[in-house]
């Protein structure tokens, strides 16, 4: 379980996250929801130490996040961020070997090797696999990261807006492979999601933020709520049940 | 051709313009001319490896391909030193007399600034680059001017005296500190060879680093102390070649396909020894001294940096 406690970050006086404490219960996926600017993002980066908290505490597993060592951390906990920029040129399995990283540190096993090709044939991309990232499009290259977070192999995965850039086929196609990674391998996700239909579809319990707090947190069915969601979103937002799932119709209200 | 093929033609080039400056026109020589040319090659080739690695080091952890040491006004900063040494301390203390110990204080003195330095540029997040050139330059500059006018302040005698102790060149190479700084980058270097993969992750960035378990902020810092030592090793014994970092390490970028540092520190190595060896051989043979080698780097480095900026500005 990974305990969030009372977490803030201010930048100059305005306080962008305030005294966030949620639990993210193992084996589940947990999705974070709100409006732009919410401090979603924020938040993530906090719980995965690539920004400091200015207030509050991170649990691992009941171990201080900020106690342990970079490198065992990156072995339980990793992060997709919302967008990725790097100055170097890459193909797509050298990215997905970099996930290897931690455990390797640089020298790759046969262990390891097996591992890359298990999660580029998990993201479907073994024939492009030695392309340049560069030359791929913007979906295929966000697939390419996931995979490298896959091939990370960590208890705890982060993604923010994994699903940026990617038609519906492969965003179906993702959401699946997590719900697969909580399932069998008994991972745990936390996403960020724009669309709350993939969140009311695949997630176990939602995490609703505004303004750099905690609206909402429950189980889905408790958050795909027409009176929960026009907190949220200050939207009126009708919802319809279609066989098991619970789906949100925004588009036109 | 595969990177090792590419490397081992290097390897042959380097080797093959060592042997040429060493042995063409000895005329049988060889208690006189060979260890002096000896003790020349041997600065030439440290040098070389000490720019190359200390420049795609300092790219790497600065996340881009123009700013150089050298650029930022690390060799300048060196030549300060020594001037102040002497204008303050004159022409016979120990510490202008004394080589080794001169290096060593010039060299805790570059890591300081250097330390300084990244934190008050780097460290808080990413600046425009066009921002960090100019005040690199602009520091250079200051360093380089506020070293003229010391030097014209000291005396002119004692100045014409020390200037071939204290300021050397390609055609005055610094032979007392070679063994020391070859021991300096060899142990060094052993050292950080290591490091190379950790390298290849700062590449990706500061969140992915931290993300793949790097202890970014440690390891910048001491790669950083890295990078200053190896320039104070190069200015030490050729004198500044301020443009020269930044041709051979993107003349390395552009000939290995490799994201790999242990690939491209090598290559931006040879590249540079095969540079300075024929370079140097040309000056002595073909102009015959009538110029030196480090302006004709620093005209050819201009040059390829001004590219540089232009392709970089159109990419924007
Ligand atoms: N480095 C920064 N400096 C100043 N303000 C920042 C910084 N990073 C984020 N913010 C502010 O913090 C707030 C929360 O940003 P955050 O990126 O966490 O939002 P988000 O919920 O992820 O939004 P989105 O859905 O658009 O990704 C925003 O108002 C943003 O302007
Ligand atoms: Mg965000």
């Amino acid at each position: 379980m990974i305990q969030v406690r009372e977490l803030s970050k201010f930048y100059g006086k305005k306080s962008v996250v305030e005294k966030v404490s949620v639990d993210i219960r193992r084996g589940q996926i947990t999705s974070f929801i709100g409006p732009n600017g919410a401090g979603k993002s924020t938040l993530l980066s906090m719980v995965s130490r690539l920004i400091d908290a200015d207030t509050g505490s991170v649990l691992v597993d009941q171990s201080d996040a900020k106690k342990m060592k970079s490198g065992d951390f990156s072995k339980r906990v990793s992060i997709l961020k919302q967008s990725n920029y790097m100055n170097v040129r890459l193909t797509v399995r050298e990215l997905v070997a970099f996930g290897r990283f931690p455990h390797s540190k640089g020298r790759l096993t046969a262990e390891d090797e097996e591992m890359i090709t298990r999660s580029i044939n998990y993201m479907n991309l073994s024939d492009m696999e030695d392309r340049y990232l560069d030359e791929l499009s913007g979906g295929q290259r966000q697939r390419a990261f996931v995979a490298m977070v896959i091939a990370q192999d960590t208890d705890y995965i982060l993604l923010d807006e994994p699903l940026n850039n990617l038609d519906m086929k492969h965003s179906v196609q993702i959401m699946k492979i997590l719900r697969r990674l909580v399932d069998e391998l008994g991972k745990t996700v936390v996403i960020v999601l724009h669309d709350i239909n993939f969140a009311s579809v695949y997630s176990d319990r939602i995490v609703a933020l505004k303004d750099g707090r905690v609206v909402r947190d429950g189980p889905t069915h408790e958050i795909i709520q027409s009176e929960a969601l026009k907190e949220i979103y200050d939207m009126d937002i009708p919802i319809q049940q279609m066989d098991n799932c619970r789906i949100c119709v925004y588009f036109n209200s | 051709m595969r990177d090792t093929s590419k490397l081992l033609v290097l390897t042959i080039l380097a080797l093959s313009f060592s042997g040429i400056y060493l042995f063409h026109d000895l005329n049988g020589s060889f208690d006189y001319a060979l260890p002096r040319r000896g003790v020349k090659v041997a600065a030439m080739v440290l040098t070389a490896v000490a720019i190359a690695y200390a420049t795609v080091v300092f790219q790497t952890i600065t996340h881009n391909r123009i700013l150089t040491p050298g650029i930022m006004g690390m060799d300048a900063l060196y030549m300060l030193l020594q001037t102040i040494l002497v204008f303050f301390l004159g022409s016979t203390h120990i510490t202008i007399i004394n080589k080794q110990l001169n290096f060593a204080l010039s060299t805790a003195a570059m890591v300081v600034f250097a330390l300084l330095f990244y934190r008050f540029l780097f460290k808080k997040g990413s600046r425009p680059i066009y921002f960090l050139l100019l005040v690199g330059i602009i520091l250079g500059t200051f360093f380089g001017s506020i070293s003229t006018f010391l030097q014209v302040l000291i005396d002119p005698n004692e100045f014409q005296i020390i200037q071939d102790r204290m300021f050397a060149s390609f055609n005055n190479v610094n032979e007392e500190l070679v063994w020391t700084s070859f021991a300096v980058t060899g142990v060094l270097i052993l050292a950080a060879w290591r490091q190379n993969p950790y390298l290849d992750v700062l590449s990706l960035g500061r969140d992915t680093s931290i993300n793949l378990g790097v202890d970014y902020d440690s390891i910048v810092r001491r790669m950083l102390i890295l990078v200053a030592v190896l320039i104070a090793v190069a200015t030490a014994l050729v004198g500044p070649i301020t443009f020269f970092g930044l041709i051979v390490a993107n003349l390395a970028y552009q000939f290995f396909s490799s994201y790999k540092h242990s690939v491209v520190i090598a290559g931006s190595a040879l590249i540079s020894i095969v540079a300075l060896t024929g370079g140097q051989w040309v000056v002595e043979r073909i102009f015959t001294f009538s110029t030196t080698l480090s302006v004709i780097i620093n005209f050819i480095g201009g040059i390829y940096f001004i590219y540089l900026l232009l392709k970089e500005s159109r990419n924007a």
